[in-house]
């Protein structure tokens, strides 16, 4: 089985450090195996959730939840492009920290987490474009403006895919990872602009609706559906993560164990490594 | 780095010691790269604003010869429609610049609305705008309860915004409009 320790490694042998991982307080808690077997008992239950989330708020937003007074049902639209929008955002932070744990605690889930977190990451950055795009044709009166918010959006976007590159874009891959966090940190500067952009410049986007859950700028009828698709695509997005962080360390494992097992057959060429 | 197998004190300290000054470069890049946008967004300030306001437009020395975005709200009771080409006076409260409009208005347009315009300040002192945008604000309420506002005088829509939040958004159903 994958679990099974490498009986030929040597001391000497240079493995993935996920795969001789020393065992400080920190780096208990991220032993590549105790994750794989506390995730595997974790996924059909984040899955399920996911959707039992998703699900009924999608419905809730889209057929039951009132038209605007103004918008019409274009105004359902929110429903995918602010959750996109705070997913893109809060994403990135967590990028942030998974960065900051690989470069000062050399932590070993934290580059995989951060290397599988940017796809994803993109993928909701992308959708809050498009659907902000396909929002402001009919709203505005156009698909795009250059102004502080959309800008900044879309400079969000192109950290992510940066992310996403850099960080395959070296043969060794401890170097790209540690790229790609620099890269990540460096580009925290722009989730303030980000966020602040349409409270500090004038900008065609308007203000934040939901600043305060005690008097929104949005009736309770839409808030609610806006909250609760927001926890079920937050549910969707770390489900997404954990699912590719799984399947990375596994990739890995399969990766060192057919190296070993080669480097077994290459040192004892008559007796074949029983399977 | 990750491949100490070493357990020793002495190689514990060491690593703990190359933690801490591992945080403590990373704290001064923050530093630094923080510092560095905020003086770059600072020197950029009236560059990074999509649209100037009537006001900024009359406090202006002489008209500028090139082509700037003028936003603001449509002020009530201005619009006047011929065929295609359309007139109206976009307010910030303060002051108010008149506006000629030839082409299709989105769907948003009307009075009491935000609108930034694209165009060039003619000799006459108006504003011919090649281009109208709507800019709409950050409340959301399904058409009930903007009746129900408009009805009770908390809010005409051709005026302006909406009032704020907390005036008609508790989360109570008001008046039997929530649902």
């Amino acid at each position: 089985m994958l679990r099974q320790s490498q009986p030929n490694a040597g001391p000497n042998t240079p493995g993935h450090p996920l795969l001789t991982s020393p065992a400080p307080l920190l780096h208990r808690f991220a032993n590549p195996g105790r994750f794989l077997r506390a995730t595997a008992r974790i996924m059909p239950w984040a899955w399920g959730l996911s959707l039992a989330v998703l699900l009924p708020a999608a419905a809730w937003a889209l057929l039951v939840s009132p038209a605007d007074w103004q918008q019409g049902e274009t105004v359902r639209i929110m429903y995918v492009h602010v959750p996109m929008a705070w997913l893109a955002m809060a994403g990135y932070s967590g990028l942030a920290i998974a960065s900051i744990l690989a470069l000062v605690w050399k932590h070993p889930l934290a580059d995989l987490a951060a290397r599988e977190l940017s796809p994803v990451g993109a993928v909701a950055t992308a959708l809050c474009l498009a659907t902000g795009s396909l929002w402001g044709r009919p709203m505005w009166g156009t698909w795009w403006a250059w102004d502080a918010r959309m800008t900044s959006v879309l400079v969000l976007f192109f950290l992510w895919v940066g992310h996403a590159a850099l960080t395959r874009a070296f043969e060794d891959e401890e170097r790209g990872a540690r790229a790609g966090a620099i890269l990540a940190l460096v580009g925290v500067v722009n989730l303030p602009i980000v966020k602040f952009s349409v409270d500090w410049w004038n900008t065609l986007h308007q203000p934040a609706s939901v600043t305060r859950l005690a008097a929104p700028g949005m009736h309770v009828s839409m808030l609610g559906p806006l909250l609760a698709c927001a926890a079920g695509f937050s549910l969707l997005f770390a489900t997404l993560v954990l699912a590719r962080v799984r399947a990375a360390v596994m990739e890995r494992r399969v990766e060192a164990l057919e190296l070993a097992r080669a480097r077994a057959a290459d040192r004892a060429p008559a007796e074949a490594v029983p399977a | 780095m990750s491949a100490t197998t070493t357990t020793s004190r002495r190689g514990l300290g060491v690593a703990a010691s190359r933690r801490r000054r591992r945080m403590l470069v990373l704290l001064l890049c923050a530093l630094g790269i923080g510092a560095a946008a905020a003086l770059a967004l600072t020197a950029f300030r009236d560059n990074l604003v999509f649209f100037r306001s009537p006001s900024d437009i009359v406090s202006m020395a002489s008209p500028d010869e090139r082509a700037f975005r003028l936003g603001g709200l449509v002020e009530a009771g201005s619009v006047v429609r011929d065929g295609t080409e359309v007139r109206f006076r976009v307010t910030d409260g303060a002051n108010a610049v008149a506006v000629f409009y030839r082409g299709v208005l989105p769907d948003l347009f009307r009075e009491g609305q935000g609108v930034v315009t694209l165009g060039r300040m003619r000799p006459d002192g108006t504003f011919a705008a090649s281009e109208v945008l709507a800019r709409h604000d950050e409340t959301y309420m399904p058409p009930e309860v903007m009746d129900a506002l408009k009805r009770s005088g908390h809010w005409n829509p051709e005026q302006g915004a909406a009032p704020p939040a907390r005036e008609w958004n508790t989360l109570e159903p008001a008046g039997g409009t929530g649902r």
